[in-house]
């Protein structure tokens, strides 16, 4: 193996052909997009360097910030629920249902597989108000209360959102987590039973540790992923009512495509981008800690 | 040691990207100094909108053969356009049709403007498609050469006569231009159609002043009936009432003004329009959650009795004209004009008109089997349309048909006895300032939203 690694050339071979794709798919789009923050217009009307305007008009956009507001309140709110919704499912698989966990994992993994917008399209009749009533206002009228518009005020759609996001997604994370959890060596809980750890302290002290490193990788694949949200959002609410549940990813396309201008587009998507990898980077610099120590 | 050996690492990353940046900065110069082209373009054709016409779109004089097959690009929740087109197809235009066979595409409605702004975008526009729903979106396209100006080209082919005046100066006036570059496969007006049963039940009298309206849907609210059914989620069927009623109150020509800076959407008298809608929101006359109301679930409710009032345009007329949709039955279908707003400047008899999404043809490869199509459609679509969906076009009729149903009279009628005519709210406004508009107009018909707070959001879009 050293000697293979050892010679340039076959590391060159060896890389040249994902480095290709990866420089092709990857990092030429995005220096084709932030080369495209300095021009203002579009492929019909053509372009015009204007230097940094995009960035100024960025700062002083409140729809954009608002857009931000409610991409970090989103991708906070759901990382927290989904991962640890799956944490608690997955230590639900390991120490309670055990071995008769199969049945469980796949049912709450389920939704994982279904297209985005059939779960739109559910949870839009689960929550109807009108022109017929969903099972979930039918609920509330029977416990006596009239119905609720759910997709017309900005806080109501928000939890939708994140209930139907939470639904898909935590039986991912339960499985995720719950690989880390069965790479526990058993002898070490064990161990700890025997010096009288049980159930909260069992948790803190052993088993949060010592998976940690696949809570890491939750917590990055989950705030990176929500930080993107797009498809959800477009099926279930088209970012409304009016743009209150605007995320940036849909702002950034309707700047684009809607409105055709590319290079302000291009802004909010550099900024997304830098966003992402702002959090990515924090999340690592925080966890750097051993928290064993104490 | 260590730094050295990052340096050493990232300095030729730092250079292959430093490369990259200077050579798509390069790319961009280009871009510029194509944009400097457009530029030039757009400029000479704003100027040739009051004088000729831009050089670009004018039917190309030593035109080719042109293209094997004559493609079609359009909504998929239109289905009129492209089925009328089969049938010339089949008949009127089966020699245009063996010498480049009709290719249909369609994409959903909802995201319209973004697809034909990638096609244009890559000079891959279909012979003929709808056009673009934001006006201002066509105008792009007219300043960049890539639609054909249809008034030369009609001159060419000798058929200019068969475009009714009133229909060619509305799609003048839509797109700011002396000449013609989309053909009105509709002629609409809008207004007002309401269920005959519910009305004459309840002491009604169709509406002919705004304060009729609120009374005759206060009244209709008591007796449990839902008085307006509107597809909120849509949001325009709720911002036209903000516009009819500006150009009632305010003169037709009061949206013009905002357009051309002589007023803003945030003066109070504009501000009163979109107040008076968002108090029949806040009355709940739009039902439960207007928001989630899409346009078919709108239409099927009003067919099936689920509202009084539905302000929608004419071309609806074929969905009531169909027995199968409408169960409350044709006759049971009636029209009263948006209603005149007490000492307004404008009057009732002035009605709110489009030309539906009419249809525009590209410049590129325009040749001879394009000129057979085109001339096939403008002698033809309009008796076909009619004849076969009752759709009343911009096209000149040669035989009316004997039996034509009573709404599509009822249209006609109101066409021919128009004493003016204005375009819709969003009409002059940004891609933004109708995105804006219409994505707020669910917040206006659900009461969430007030009529200062919707006209502030509008204004900021309009002014980008």
């Amino acid at each position: 193996m050293h000697t293979v690694l050892g010679n340039k050339r076959a590391v060159v071979t060896l890389l040249a052909p994902a480095l290709l794709v990866y420089t092709a798919v990857m990092l030429v789009p995005i220096l084709w997009s932030t080369a495209y923050t300095f021009y203002d217009g579009n492929a019909i009307r053509g372009f015009k360097f204007v230097g940094l305007a995009n960035y100024r008009e960025f700062f002083g956009d409140q729809i954009a910030w608002d857009a931000v507001w409610f991409t970090v309140k989103y991708a906070l709110v759901l990382t927290v629920l989904q991962v640890g919704a799956g944490f608690g499912l997955a230590l639900l698989y390991v120490f309670v249902l055990r071995r008769a966990s199969g049945v469980i994992r796949t049912i709450v993994f389920f939704p994982v597989v279904l297209p985005t917008v059939a779960v739109a399209l559910l949870f839009r009749r689960l929550f109807e108000a009108a022109p017929s009533t969903g099972p979930v206002n039918a609920v509330l009228n029977w416990l006596g209360t009239g119905s609720i518009d759910w997709f017309g005020q900005p806080g109501r759609s928000f939890w939708v959102i994140i209930l139907m996001d939470l639904w898909r997604s935590m039986g991912f994370y339960a499985v995720l987590l719950y690989a880390g959890l069965v790479d526990i060596p058993e002898e070490l809980i064990e161990a700890a039973r025997l010096d009288g750890a049980g159930g909260w302290r069992l948790v803190r002290h052993i088993v949060l540790p010592l998976s940690l490193p696949i809570l890491l990788s939750s917590l990055i694949f989950s705030i990176n992923g929500t930080l993107k949200v797009f498809d959800t959002v477009v099926a279930l609410t088209n970012g409304g009512p009016g743009s209150t549940t605007t995320p940036m990813t849909l702002y950034m396309f309707r700047t684009s495509f809607t409105y055709g201008e590319y290079g302000y587009g291009s802004t909010v998507a550099l900024m997304l981008t830098t966003m992402c990898l702002l959090v990515t980077l924090m999340i690592f610099r925080s966890t750097r800690r051993d928290i064993t120590r104490g | 040691m260590t730094n050295n050996l990052h340096r050493g690492r990232f300095g030729p990353v730092v250079a292959i990207v430093s490369v990259g940046v200077l050579v798509l900065g390069a790319c961009g110069d280009d871009s510029d100094d194509s944009s400097s082209a457009g530029d030039s373009t757009s400029a000479e054709s704003t100027t040739a909108a009051n004088a000729t016409t831009p050089a670009d779109s004018a039917p190309p004089a030593d035109a080719g053969s042109g293209p094997d097959t004559f493609s079609y690009f359009g909504q998929t929740q239109n289905t009129t356009i492209v089925g009328t087109l089969e049938t010339l197809a089949a008949n009127e235009c089966a020699t245009a049709n063996a010498a480049a066979p009709l290719k249909a595409d369609a994409t959903d409605g909802a995201t319209w403007d973004q697809q034909l702004q990638l096609v244009a975008g890559q000079g891959a526009l279909s012979n003929m498609s709808m056009a673009a729903g934001t006006p201002s979106l066509m105008k792009e396209f007219i300043d960049a050469g890539l639609v054909l100006n249809i008034s030369d080209a009609l001159e060419e082919l000798g058929v200019a006569d068969k475009i009714l005046p009133s229909a060619a100066s509305t799609i003048k006036s839509l797109y700011d231009n002396e000449d013609m570059y989309a053909l009105p496969t509709e002629l609409n007006i809008e207004g007002f159609w309401y269920n005959k049963q519910m009305l004459t039940d309840n002491g009604i009298e169709p509406p002919a002043t705004w304060d009729d309206l609120v009374a005759a849907a206060a009244t209709l609210d008591a007796a449990g009936i839902q008085p307006f059914v509107a597809a909120g989620q849509d949001g325009w069927p709720v911002t036209r009432l903000v516009g009819d009623y500006i150009a009632r109150s305010l003169g037709p020509d009061a949206l013009q003004k905002v357009a051309d800076g002589q007023a803003k959407l945030t003066d109070p008298e504009y501000v009163a329009a979109a107040d008076e809608v968002a108090k029949l929101g806040d009355a709940g006359y739009f039902g439960d959650a207007p928001g989630s109301i899409d346009y078919n679930t709108a239409m099927n409710q009003f067919l099936t009795g689920g509202g009084a009032f539905f302000y929608m345009g004419s071309w609806a007329v074929s969905n009531f004209n169909d027995l199968e949709q409408n169960k409350i039955g044709v006759d049971n279908v009636g029209f009263a004009p948006f209603p005149a707003v007490d000492g307004g400047a404008g009057s009732i008899d002035q009605v709110p008109a489009n030309a539906g999404i009419p249809v525009m043809f590209t410049t590129n490869n325009y040749g001879e089997t394009t000129k057979q199509w085109l001339k096939c459609v403008v002698e033809n679509y309009g008796d076909t349309v009619l004849s076969e969906s009752g759709v009343v076009t911009g096209f000149a009729i040669d035989s009316p048909p004997a039996d034509l149903s009573p709404l599509t009279k009822t249209v006609q009628d109101t066409i021919n006895n128009a004493g003016g005519s204005f375009l819709w709210f969003e009409a002059a406004f940004t891609p933004e300032g109708t995105t804006v508009s219409q994505t707020n107009g669910g917040g206006l018909a659900s009461g969430a939203l007030g009529g200062q707070e919707f006209m502030e959001l509008v204004q900021k879009a309009n002014e980008g």
